[in-house]
């Protein structure tokens, strides 16, 4: 496409902003309650089980709440995490019919099993460290991590796994513990150890295989967002590969990376960059798009942003809130994220005009002329738009800074700057000089 | 004795005329000092009846050194005070400056009776014509300076202590005199709401160069705290580098509500600051620096509305009360016509419909007169600069100096210096 042919196109499209009516097809997705079993079926392992008692605590909806605890009872009866176990029982509380209280005779014979095994990893570590097989150690800690982890007692895994590394004999080895000690410090929350193990694992002689690759790309996306740099993150979730499929969900599900990649791309990419994502990457980079097909209201709201609907972007967005708060990893950024793409937006929509009615703006961004004033007025006191607000008649008019006076302004103001401070100099040189002379006359 | 005394006053008739003549008369009179102060105080008042102010100015400055060696009684003070007055006004400045210690005596102990009296506003114009007598340059300060400044601001007449401050001091004899100059000045500035000045003179005391600190660097150092968010709406608790080291290690310990004050006003709570005002009310009051600190408070408000003419065109009065946390729209308005009169901000307020509408700073610095205020000023600091490069000169002819870089020239490579010790090479 033409770069002019564009512009004319966008700006048909500003104009035209407030009715869509005559505009694509576009499935707006109401705010449906999220469908916990299609959600779970995403993830596996403890993480599908964590998500779902995260749902349960934060969805304030009984039925939802319980549908969340039913499953996560069955999720939890296939491993052998008793602890984990009696907390969620303890949380349905009898509410649930059927098969889901407190299952001791259950509980305490994989206790039972659990005490046995370890038993029987201890002796085996044993044999092999008097024995002093290096591969044969590494797998002992290694057993040792996983029955910790399945058991619920991360600390102590990501201990195990850590020590393996004392033991690794090829890149494959160190990959692996990297990857085991990445997936519990995300369990635990950790970040920090997940960003450092990210980058060991990245510095690892061998060629990486494009699923690992893929897999790191990940956790360090979600450990930046956690540690809210949120650029960082987007670009890191841009660059994960589409090999990344099914395999990593113990932590993350290929939907998760566009929600993710899309939400901090528009909340922290300026204009030109996000127009060669968009160019490169969301529409000729297959990768990615592949994961926005995924979810397509995350597709629809960054394509309405870029061209400029930003109403039927915010309402996306508004749609898709009261889900993203149940996201175990996002919910906690969703209001930062969402205020910086909106402050973008109305950013990005005041930017080629020399003056703008406010009433029009409120009407294309949804909202009333009061707030959207308040807003505007942050902005501007941040120097984020340049720009005044005509209260009395509600326009907001742009700003060009008057070049030839603040040249002399700042002339003026240096002027008198040097002027006091040469004088001041001269000041305490003398009090110096006679300091100086006060001492040496007190010599002689 | 009388015999001397007389032959004293007679020397002292014959011997003003000439400069030569003078310098004799004044070894007289100091051989004689001892003589004077034998004699009582109504014996010396009636010899000085016998000199003429104008003429003799010089015996007539001994003598009333004489006199007010003395402890003098309150019925008499009266009467000296009126014959010190007429003194200064009419002696004659060749003669004074043969003696300005003596000189400067006389003005002190005048200062102080006047201050015993509590008529301090008695003692501002003769005061003012003693500096203006002694002062050999106007880059000179003399000693009289901070007396003549305090009475100033003791009787509250600001406006005459401006002139003496419009001086550029640059040379100084008592590091004394300086300090209490600023002080004294700054607080003058003060009343004469000249933040800008005020800041200049204060911010000289405070990075003085002083080996210990002493207490009026610490009033200095609170003022100038409050001044600086006056005027420059923040405070930086970092010191200049050429601050010394004792006033940088030891001022913040001695102005702590202070500095609290100042990381109030940065939050830019307007409520938050008047509690901590409130709270900190008496410790203020204590330093006589209330009313200063009930200006930064007002301070704030008026940055505020400062702000709000960056991002508003028009603002109803209303408005702008909301968003400045003032209780009405009668109460913003008065402060925006205050602003406006004091030129802070640019502004019309139409009141038949309560709107402010906010205009932009109508200097387009085309007029003539800015293009004289700006060739002055360029002159202005041409002079400086030249001030400063014959003084840098004189510094590196300096014996003294020279002498002190050429200790350390030993310990030292001439590389690690990039200043005067390069100039000494050629």
């Amino acid at each position: 496409m033409e770069p002019d042919e564009e512009l004319g196109q966008i700006t048909d499209e500003i104009y035209a902003n407030g009715d869509e009516n005559k505009q694509r097809h576009r499935p707006i997705i109401s705010g449906e309650q999220l469908d916990i079993e299609a959600y779970a079926a995403l993830y596996s392992g403890r993480t599908k089980i964590t998500r779902l008692l995260f749902i349960a605590d934060r969805c304030g909806n009984s039925s939802m709440q319980l549908e969340a605890l039913r499953m996560a009872y069955d999720e939890i009866k296939k491993g052998e995490n008793t602890q984990l176990f009696r907390e969620v029982v303890q949380k349905i509380d009898g509410c649930l019919s059927g098969n889901y209280g407190p299952d001791p005779a259950w509980a305490d014979a994989v206790d039972r099993r659990a005490e046995m095994r370890k038993e029987k990893l201890e002796n085996e570590l044993n044999a092999y460290r008097t024995n002093l097989i290096k591969e044969s150690i590494r797998m002992g800690y290694n057993d040792f991590g996983d029955y910790y982890y399945a058991h619920g007692q991360l600390g102590e895994a990501f201990k195990n796994y850590v020590r393996t590394r004392d033991y690794c004999t090829t890149a494959k080895h160190i990959i692996h513990m990297c990857l085991n000690a990445i997936l519990v410090s995300i369990e635990m929350g950790q970040f920090t150890h997940v960003t450092s193990y990210v980058s060991k694992a990245e510095q690892s002689q061998d060629a990486l295989d494009a699923v690992t690759v893929a897999k790191l790309r990940c956790a360090a996306g979600v450990a930046n967002l956690e540690a809210k740099k949120y650029k960082l993150a987007a670009r890191k979730f841009l660059e994960v590969g589409p090999e990344l499929g099914n395999n990593y969900t113990e932590v993350i599900a290929p939907q998760d990376v566009a929600t993710y990649g899309g939400l901090c791309a528009l909340a922290s990419f300026d204009r030109g960059e996000l127009k060669a994502i968009i160019q490169y990457s969301f529409i000729d980079n297959i990768n990615f798009r592949n994961f926005l097909e995924l979810v397509p209201e995350i597709r629809e709201l960054i394509h309405d942003f870029y061209t400029s609907h930003y109403a039927s972007c915010l309402e996306y967005l508004g749609n898709l809130k009261a889900n993203l708060m149940l996201d175990i990893h996002l919910h906690d950024h969703v209001e930062t994220l969402y205020d910086q793409i909106r402050s973008k937006a109305l950013i990005q929509y005041t930017h080629p005009f020399v003056s703008v009615d406010l009433n029009m703006m409120a009407n294309a961004f949804k909202t009333s002329v009061a707030g959207l004033e308040k807003e505007l007025e942050a902005l501007i006191t941040d120097n984020q738009i340049q720009a005044r607000i005509d209260s009395h008649n509600k326009i907001l008019y742009a700003r060009h800074a008057d070049q030839r006076n603040a040249t002399f302004q700042k002339v003026l103001q240096t002027g008198k700057e040097f002027d006091r401070d040469v004088r001041s100099m001269l000041l305490r040189a003398n009090l110096l000089k006679h300091e100086y002379i006060l001492k040496t006359s007190r010599k002689h | 004795m009388d015999v001397n005394m007389d032959a004293i006053v007679a020397q002292t008739q014959g011997f003003s005329g000439n400069l030569s003549d003078l310098n004799h008369l004044q070894r007289i009179l100091k051989q004689c000092e001892e003589l004077f102060g034998a004699h009582t105080v109504s014996q010396l008042v009636s010899y000085l009846d016998q000199l003429d102010p104008c003429l003799h100015s010089l015996g007539y400055l001994y003598i009333l050194k004489a006199i007010l060696s003395a402890p003098v009684s309150k019925e008499e003070a009266n009467g000296l005070l009126v014959t010190i007055a007429r003194f200064i006004n009419s002696c004659s400045v060749e003669q004074i400056r043969l003696a300005p210690e003596i000189f400067v005596f006389i003005c002190r102990r005048f200062k102080d009776q006047v201050m015993s009296m509590e008529a301090p506003i008695r003692g501002v114009a003769p005061m003012l014509t003693a500096v203006c007598k002694l002062q050999v340059s106007s880059e000179k300060l003399t000693a009289l300076h901070s007396d003549f400044l305090l009475l100033c601001v003791l009787a509250k007449c600001y406006k005459t202590g401006m002139p003496v401050l419009e001086d550029d001091i640059s040379e100084v004899d008592q590091p004394r005199d300086f300090f209490l100059y600023c002080y004294y000045g700054g607080m003058i500035c003060i009343g004469q709401k000249h933040f800008g000045k005020a800041l200049e003179l204060l911010h000289n005391v405070v990075t003085a160069p002083m080996s210990t600190l002493n207490a009026i660097a610490v009033e200095a150092y609170k003022k100038y705290v409050l001044v600086s968010l006056i005027h420059l709406g923040q405070f930086s608790t970092s010191f200049r580098k050429y601050t010394s080291s004792a006033a940088q290690r030891n001022l913040k310990n001695f102005a702590p509500p202070y500095l609290d004050l100042a990381d109030c006003y940065g939050n830019g709570n307007i409520s938050e600051l008047e509690t901590f005002v409130q709270a900190n009310a008496e410790k203020f009051e204590s330093d006589n620096n209330l009313g200063l600190v009930k200006q930064v408070v007002s301070s704030m408000y008026k940055r505020n509305i400062q702000r709000l003419t960056q991002t508003y065109l028009t603002l109803s009065l209303q408005d702008i009360a909301n968003t400045v946390q003032l209780s009405n729209a009668k109460e913003a308005e008065m402060y925006v016509l205050q602003m406006i009169e004091d030129g802070e901000i640019y502004a019309a307020i139409n009141q038949k419909d309560g709107m402010v509408r906010f205009l932009e700073d109508p200097e387009q610095y085309k007029t003539r007169g800015m293009i004289e205020h700006i060739d002055s000023s360029i002159k202005r600091i041409v002079v400086l600069s030249k001030k400063m490069t014959s003084m840098d000169e004189l510094m590196s002819c300096d014996p003294m100096y020279l002498s002190k870089v050429g200790r350390e020239k030993h310990r030292y490579d001439f590389d690690d210096f990039d200043g005067a010790p390069q100039r000494f090479n050629f």
